[in-house]
């Protein structure tokens, strides 16, 4: 009797779990299943716009024939002046934080602010961006008002990729150092540092993604609605992808026939963040690799 | 060997520029902080009225005071009597610029308005019920009539007014309640969506699947966490907006839900990962002293390690509404933007950020418009930074229970 009830208890147990797991396990294959209907859909109707044309050439006929080159150009000026502001100081800050600074309540208000900037929606800093850089400092919708703008906001990815770089680094090695009579500086330099690298470029990477797909920070500060032509100073305004995307989304002179346009931006777009994803993942893997071959 | 001198500087200037660059992030949110309320706060001492105009009465007029939103139901004539507003029993006539040809003929007028003044403070003197909205520079010293002051827009009527035409004349209404429940009512649509299915990949991820399985789901959540919000706008657009609209045979596919549903899809990598760490942190003696006593592994998950793990749930909730109420691009382009008090899914809303978004751009720089913009984005970053502060509170108690 008394065993015949475990049995049953034992099966409906099983049949519970079975039924969760079963639940936990559909639900999973779900989530990935929409990330990928979302990229296929996007590669499916974007594939045939993709020319080399396509990537080469201005913007013509309100938008709907050409190309989006002057928009990827736009997108790479604005990466580059975005990382030239965050990665050194991200990193220098990254350094202070893990290295130098010893009072844990000054590390912890830093960590807060760090992790409360990373909070602020990017609209917020398409705001500040405007009233600071735009307005105040009268560097007009410019290329460098956007670049800061965004190097602002991608600072705290590189200041916390850094800081747990830099925390993977072993102590043996910083004591090692010392014993052998380098100062903090010599052995940040020597030591410290070159065993972080490989980190600290993933999360660069990881960064640059973020910079090349962000448009509300960008709305009112750089991008340019239409402008078939390229910069010549950082005082100019920049076509950008993801703005580029919006506008024939929503707001073109003819939404209908330039969604094919619009197919092949986003998919441009999508596969710039794409590899550098990819990129950094495999980075990251070679790195790790390494070091345990070490 | 002592450190020469020079290279012990050297090292002090390069700590220092170090400890500068560690407080960037303070310094960058206290200057977006003073630069958002700068630009904002304004606002509050201003008269709704458009610029470079005045409403003007007649004398014999006892009200001297009105505020915005009566001033719109007087022009759009909801309200026909004066007696309704305070004054006497007497019904209103409006007067606008252009009613003035009707008036006097161009000659009286004048070739170069010279006589336009006079003419205007004779018709407001004439007329007992007269409301007249006219130019600032055509009110002289010798105005017969009376200028009315209107009440200048308060934090109070500006948060709980229901009515969003910033750009209305004569009075623009500024009233953002429709606006902040759109934000909440997508926000929460997006949790409700994303939750449950967060938390059960986090659950299959943590507990469930084999490290195999991980490694190819941890890029995969990542890459989601990295596709641009405009392109989850755009796929929104052009396949759930009009799945929406078909399933349910709408006229229009741009509801709340539609935004829900993006939102929820872009909330899923912040939730996912949270919940996945704090499940983690589980100890593995309780884990196996529950399945010693006899429990499946599912009764542990939904026993122990869920219960050990809540606060980090909530966290992950917590932190996912934080990312819906913020995002821009996405929402700007599936919710439909009417600045509505929103009823149901099935209908257009307005957030927050898509209006900062959307109209930031039409607004002339320092005018209420634009104010008023600055102000919501200054909501908004208070709304986000109490977010932030409750998870890290969260997280910090978490920790120290823990020890």
């Amino acid at each position: 009797m008394i065993s015949e009830k475990r049995t049953k208890i034992e099966k409906s147990k099983k049949r519970s779990e079975q039924i969760a797991f079963g639940i936990f396990r559909a639900m999973s294959i779900l989530v990935v299943g929409i990330l990928f209907f979302i990229l296929g859909f996007i590669v499916v109707k974007g594939i045939s716009v993709i020319s080399w044309d396509f990537i080469t050439k201005m913007p013509e006929d309100g938008m709907t024939k050409g190309g989006i080159y002057p928009a990827i150009i736009g997108t790479f000026c604005l990466i580059g002046g975005s990382i030239l502001f965050s990665f050194p100081i991200g990193v220098m800050s990254g350094i202070y934080i893990n290295e130098y600074a010893t009072n844990g309540k000054l590390v912890r208000f830093i960590r807060l602010m760090t992790n409360n900037l990373a909070g602020i929606p990017s609209i917020v800093f398409g705001l500040f961006g405007m009233s600071l850089f735009v307005n105040t400092l009268g560097f007009g919708d410019s290329i460098i008002a956007g670049s800061l703008t965004l190097g602002l906001m991608t600072l705290p990815v590189v200041i916390r990729t850094t800081e747990e770089a830099l925390k993977s680094v072993d102590n043996s090695f910083r004591h090692g150092s010392y014993a052998l009579g380098a100062s903090k500086l010599q052995t940040i330099r020597r030591v410290t540092l070159p065993i972080a690298y490989p980190n600290i470029i993933t999360g660069l990477i990881l960064s640059i993604g973020r910079v090349s797909g962000e448009t509300a920070p960008i709305l009112f500060t750089v991008a340019a609605y239409f402008l078939p032509k390229l910069p010549h100073s950082i005082f100019d305004q920049v076509m950008a992808l993801p703005y580029h995307l919006y506008v024939l989304a929503t707001s073109g002179t003819n939404i209908e026939e330039s969604r094919p346009m619009a197919y092949g931006t986003a998919l441009v777009l999508i596969m710039i963040v794409l590899i550098l994803n990819l990129l950094a993942n495999a980075l990251r893997r070679y790195f790790s690799k390494k070091v345990k071959m070490n | 060997m002592p450190k020469p001198f020079y290279k012990k500087l050297f090292e002090k200037i390069i700590e220092g520029i170090l400890a500068l660059s560690g407080s960037i992030t303070s310094l960058a949110v206290l200057l977006i902080v003073i630069f958002l309320f700068k630009e904002g706060l304004g606002l509050f001492n201003r008269s709704p009225i458009s610029e470079g105009y005045v409403l003007a009465v007649n004398k014999s007029n006892p009200i001297s005071k009105i505020d915005a939103n009566l001033v719109k139901q007087i022009f759009d004539q909801e309200i026909t009597n004066w007696e309704k507003v305070g004054g006497k029993k007497d019904s209103i006539i409006l007067f606008h610029l252009d009613d003035i040809n009707s008036i006097y003929t161009e000659a009286q007028i004048g070739e170069n308005l010279e006589n336009l003044p006079t003419c205007i403070s004779n018709v407001v003197d004439s007329i007992g019920g007269i409301v007249a909205f006219v130019p600032k520079s055509y009110i002289k010293s010798d105005f017969k009539g009376k200028v009315i002051e209107p009440v200048n827009i308060t934090p109070k009527e500006f948060l709980l007014g229901k009515e969003w035409y910033p750009t209305a004349e004569p009075s623009a209404q500024m009233g953002i309640l429709p606006i902040l429940l759109g934000t909440l009512w997508v926000s929460l649509g997006a949790i409700l969506l994303s939750l449950p299915l967060g938390l059960a990949v986090a659950i299959y991820m943590a507990e469930i699947a084999n490290a195999r399985v991980r490694n190819i789901f941890k890029p995969i959540i990542e890459l989601l966490a990295g596709i641009p919000s405009v392109i989850y706008g755009f796929f929104g657009l052009v396949v759930i907006v009009p799945l929406i609209q078909t399933v349910f045979n709408l006229p229009v596919g741009e509801t709340a839900l539609a935004g829900s549903i993006i939102l929820a899809i872009m909330a899923l990598p912040t939730i996912i990962t949270i919940a996945e760490d704090s499940l983690r942190t589980t100890p593995r003696s309780m884990k196996e002293a529950s399945l010693a006593l006899g429990a499946s592994r599912w009764q542990t998950i939904y026993r122990i390690v869920i219960p050990y793990s809540i606060s980090g749930i909530t966290a992950a909730a917590i932190l996912g509404i934080g990312r819906a109420i913020g995002e821009t691009m996405a929402v700007l382009m599936v919710t439909g933007n009417a600045a509505v008090m929103p009823h149901s899914f099935l209908e257009p809303v307005r957030t927050i950020p898509a209006t900062i978004a959307a109209e930031l751009g039409e607004s002339p720089k320092d005018g209420l418009h634009y104010q008023a913009l600055f102000i919501l984005g200054s909501i908004l970053f208070i709304m986000t930074l109490i977010i932030n502060l409750t998870v890290e509170y969260i997280s910090s108690r978490n920790k120290l229970g823990k020890r």
